[in-house]
């Protein structure tokens, strides 16, 4: 049977052993049907895990705050395209941005954004990390994450689309976050994240480095949008062939990148 | 291993009630505060089935912690309806034959509810939408998301067809 620690403060929830419960979509399928896996569940309650605060342009996202509340925030308006693509309404009010990040492929479609956006990982004991680190090691690492760090984009810089094979809503063939630097439609920088093209979230340098100083239009991209696939590496599931997701991502990176969605 | 007792609110009426830890909060509900009005589908978050609303918004109460129910404002399908007469929802789906087998029903009018309350005047998009993480395998949902603009609807005074 699965215990339920309730952890009142998370100095001290960075000691404690077990599963996090974020908005546990994911962890209570598993308490459901092998609750074996899941001996404790860590449950915080401290109200810091669901709130987002400001200072100067920094954004603290709590690891509990839901998509739904990524959605209400108005200081958020850039992740709201990511945050609406997770899931029907009733996932949005539950899933969260913490158990978005440690989601398993085909999932972490929010991740995308906050890769492609740079975000650093706070971790319940103060470190902070990379997200690129993090996802690198997600599968091995142990703690509780209390927040990720972002800095607001300029306008319009932050551009999200997800691929999906059922409407309206579905599962990721794959999700690209793009982060364009820039002045009209000349790139200085771009850093560009895929979901659900391997085994965590990813970024292809590849395509930014192909995106540095280009101009976004058909020609422009071109480079970019042959080069992603050389980074990814996507798997074969129920949705989509891992020959066809490489297939198409060059087309929908070109769409992301022109607004042709 | 003890149980744990959780007091929330259930359809208006103060509910206490003794749980497994790791108890979810449909099972809870079902068994042990006697609501069956939520259904269990799939216990996995893809069908439905068990959506409730707590704090006035759409969850699956499946993927629910019922410990972590403590204090919360829960509506289900069960206290739609308080009198004799049925809740605008519920008329719109029996007129509108919006419920064949009606096991996706009670789900599909909590999530339809959650978008009303919020939303007394949505387009067809965000009914579609609003019903997006609820599974139907008879109605082919246009009937559904007809009822649930006809609902809207009649609330609002306004004549549908
Ligand atoms: C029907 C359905 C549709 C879905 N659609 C999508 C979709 O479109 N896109 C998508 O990306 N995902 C989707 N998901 C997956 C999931 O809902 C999301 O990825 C969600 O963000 C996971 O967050 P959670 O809070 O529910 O995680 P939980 O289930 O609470 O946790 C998931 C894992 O992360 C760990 N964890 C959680 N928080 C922390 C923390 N703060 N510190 C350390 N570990 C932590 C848990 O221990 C667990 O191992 C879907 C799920 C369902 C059931
Ligand atoms: S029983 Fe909860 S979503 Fe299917
Ligand atoms: S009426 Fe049968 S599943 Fe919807």
């Amino acid at each position: 049977m699965t215990e339920v620690q309730t952890i009142e403060q998370l100095g001290a929830a960075a000691q404690a052993q077990g599963h996090v419960l974020g908005g546990g979509t994911l962890l209570m399928r598993q308490v459901n049907y092998t609750p074996h896996q899941v001996p404790n569940i860590l449950r915080i309650t401290d109200p810091a895990f669901r709130q987002i605060t400001r200072a100067g342009r920094q954004i603290s996202i709590g690891a509990g705050v839901s998509m739904a509340q990524i959605i209400a925030s108005s200081d958020l308006d850039f992740l709201a395209p990511a945050a609406r693509a997770i899931g029907g309404p009733a996932i949005r009010s539950m899933a969260t941005v913490g158990g978005n990040l440690f989601a398993p492929h085909p999932y972490g479609d929010f991740a995308v954004a906050l890769l492609a956006l740079g975000a650093q990982v706070q971790w319940a004991d103060g470190r902070t990390e990379d997200i690129e680190a993090f996802l690198a090691s997600r599968e091995t690492s142990k703690g509780v994450v209390a927040a990720v760090l972002i800095e607001p984009p300029q306008m319009d810089a932050l551009r999200f689309g997800k691929v999906t094979r059922t409407k309206p809503k579905g599962v990721s063939v794959m999700s690209i976050a793009v982060l364009i630097t820039g002045v009209g439609r000349s790139v200085q920088q771009a850093r560009v994240a895929f979901g659900a093209m391997g085994p965590a979230p990813m970024r292809s340098k590849a395509a930014e480095h192909a995106l540095a100083g280009a101009t976004l239009d058909a020609t422009g991209v071109a480079a970019a949008c042959a080069a992603c696939v050389s980074d990814l590496a996507p798997v074969n599931d129920a949705l989509a062939s891992a020959w066809y997701r490489r297939e198409v991502a060059p087309i929908h990176l070109r769409r992301l990148l022109l607004g042709e969605n | 291993m003890p149980k744990t007792p959780v007091t929330f609110t259930l359809n208006g009426a103060e509910t206490g009630i003794f749980v497994d830890p790791g108890l979810n909060l449909l099972e809870a509900l079902r068994r042990e505060a006697g609501d069956l009005s939520p259904k269990f589908g799939c216990g996995q978050g893809t069908c439905g089935a068990c959506t409730i609303l707590i704090n006035g918004e759409p969850h699956l109460s499946c993927l629910t912690l019922a410990v972590a129910a403590q204090d919360a404002d829960i509506s289900t399908t069960g206290g739609l309806a308080p009198g004799a007469d049925l809740h605008p929802l519920q008329q719109a789906f029996a007129d509108g034959f919006a419920a064949q087998c009606g096991f996706c029903t009670s789900g599909m009018l909590m999530a339809a509810k959650a978008l009303l309350d919020r939303n007394p005047r949505p387009t067809r998009d965000e009914v579609v939408e609003a019903i997006s993480g609820n599974l139907c395998r008879c109605t082919g949902y246009d009937p559904i998301v007809d009822a649930i603009l006809d609902a809207a609807a009649r609330v609002q005074g306004r004549v549908t067809a």
